[in-house]
């Protein structure tokens, strides 16, 4: 077994159209607020654990570190982030690059949601817009998108 | 991912997406895409590495620079090879009238017990096992192998969940055991092709598999792959 294997597993699978690719320019990355947005189902413990084909969103605090994974699918190293939380999300690095000055600043919240979807209607439609118009109510300017 | 950054752009906000797969972050496209060729499970590349993560931070963030929709590849590759393999010391047999699996289990909890009062619980048992179940659980499977249909098995909970539950004990009891962080992947095969619980695992999905049990049932219980 090697990841090469598990990869070409869903090489085959659709990716989904867009027929137009929306862009907004960030303010400088210096004065920006920026999330980090996962789908690897990182909930807090005492937070709703995801179910099957969860297409909602869960809240993670940028003042706490009790991340945990809640992801259905069995086809990922998981021990990466067992060890270190940063492999998926790099939320000290972004501490540290709030304190040297190269972003704005960290969000106070950050948003994650379960990857594992085969039908994307209802984040296209329904819980992304939900969860972009949370982040941009709360200042954020960047978001970084990271999958496992 | 990358179709959050679709719609998330479409409310005003500026994304950089990460992916560990080519064909799907570049078919998806989204607005500022950075192609990072690492293993799955890993987007940021190494872990405790912070001089490496912020390689890969600084890559995709310079993106956000492109006056339009942009793809890039970040030049450093960590590619699994399988070459890594994991030598932890399994327990020796402590109870010769338990299962060789459940004797195993119960030898690496202080294995599991140290990882994670090192590390955290992010990934090991209690997602719908508690760890003090563990060994009931493993049982559950060791029936399931042994023949008795899974829905009369006593298996607590979705048989995949669960499953991920026991693999996670013993991945983080593989933490607990080596001195240093495993490449990724290490920790499942060290799980499936050395320990008496992997085998349990493999051979009740086969027994499910071979019963007629829906696909979506057994599938999961193990990577794809297997």
């Amino acid at each position: 077994m090697t990841d090469q294997q598990v990869k070409a597993m869903s090489a085959d699978i659709e990716t989904p159209d867009f027929e137009t690719t929306a862009f907004t320019r960030p303010p400088p990355l210096s004065e920006a607020t920026v999330a980090i947005v996962t789908s690897a189902s990182l909930h807090h413990p005492d937070d709703e654990d995801f179910a099957p084909a969860d297409t909602g969103y869960r809240v993670l605090s940028a003042d706490r570190r009790d991340y945990v994974l809640g992801h259905w699918s069995p086809n990922f190293d998981a021990t990466g982030f067992a060890a270190d939380i940063n492999t998926v999300f790099p939320i000290d690095r972004l501490d540290e690059l709030a304190a040297q000055g190269v972003i704005g600043r960290v969000a106070d919240e950050h948003l994650a949601y379960a990857g594992n979807q085969f039908d994307l209607s209802a984040i296209r439609m329904d819980s992304g817009p939900a969860g972009g118009r949370r982040l941009k109510e709360a200042g954020v300017d960047v978001v970084l998108l990271t999958p496992v | 991912m990358s179709t959050l950054a679709h719609v998330f752009e479409a409310e005003g906000l500026a994304t950089i997406a990460l992916g560990s797969q080519r064909n799907q972050i570049a078919g998806t496209a989204p607005p500022r895409g950075l192609w990072c060729d690492f293993p799955l499970g890993r987007p940021l590349g190494k872990p405790a590495d912070p001089d490496f993560q912020h390689r890969v931070l600084s890559h995709a963030f310079s993106l956000l620079d492109a006056d339009g929709p942009i793809f890039a590849e970040f030049g450093e590759a960590i590619v699994d090879d399988a070459t890594e393999v994991m030598a932890c010391p399994l327990p020796p047999r402590h109870d010769p009238d338990a299962h060789p699996a459940v004797d195993e289990a119960r030898g690496l909890r202080p294995a599991y017990d140290r990882a994670v009062e090192r590390y955290g619980n992010r990934m090991g048992a209690g997602r719908v096992v508690d760890v003090d179940d563990i060994v009931g659980a493993i049982e559950s499977f060791i029936r399931v192998a042994d023949g008795t249909p899974w829905k009369e098995a006593g298996i607590p909970g979705i048989p995949a969940r669960v499953a991920q539950d026991i693999r996670g004990y013993y991945e983080t009891a593989a933490l607990g055991l080596a001195d240093h962080v495993p490449s990724a992947w290490a920790g499942t095969r060290w799980f499936l092709d050395q320990t008496r619980t992997g085998e349990v695992i493999l051979s009740a999905r086969e027994a499910m598999k071979e019963a007629g049990v829906k696909g979506p049932v057994w599938f999961y219980l193990t990577p794809g792959d297997r």
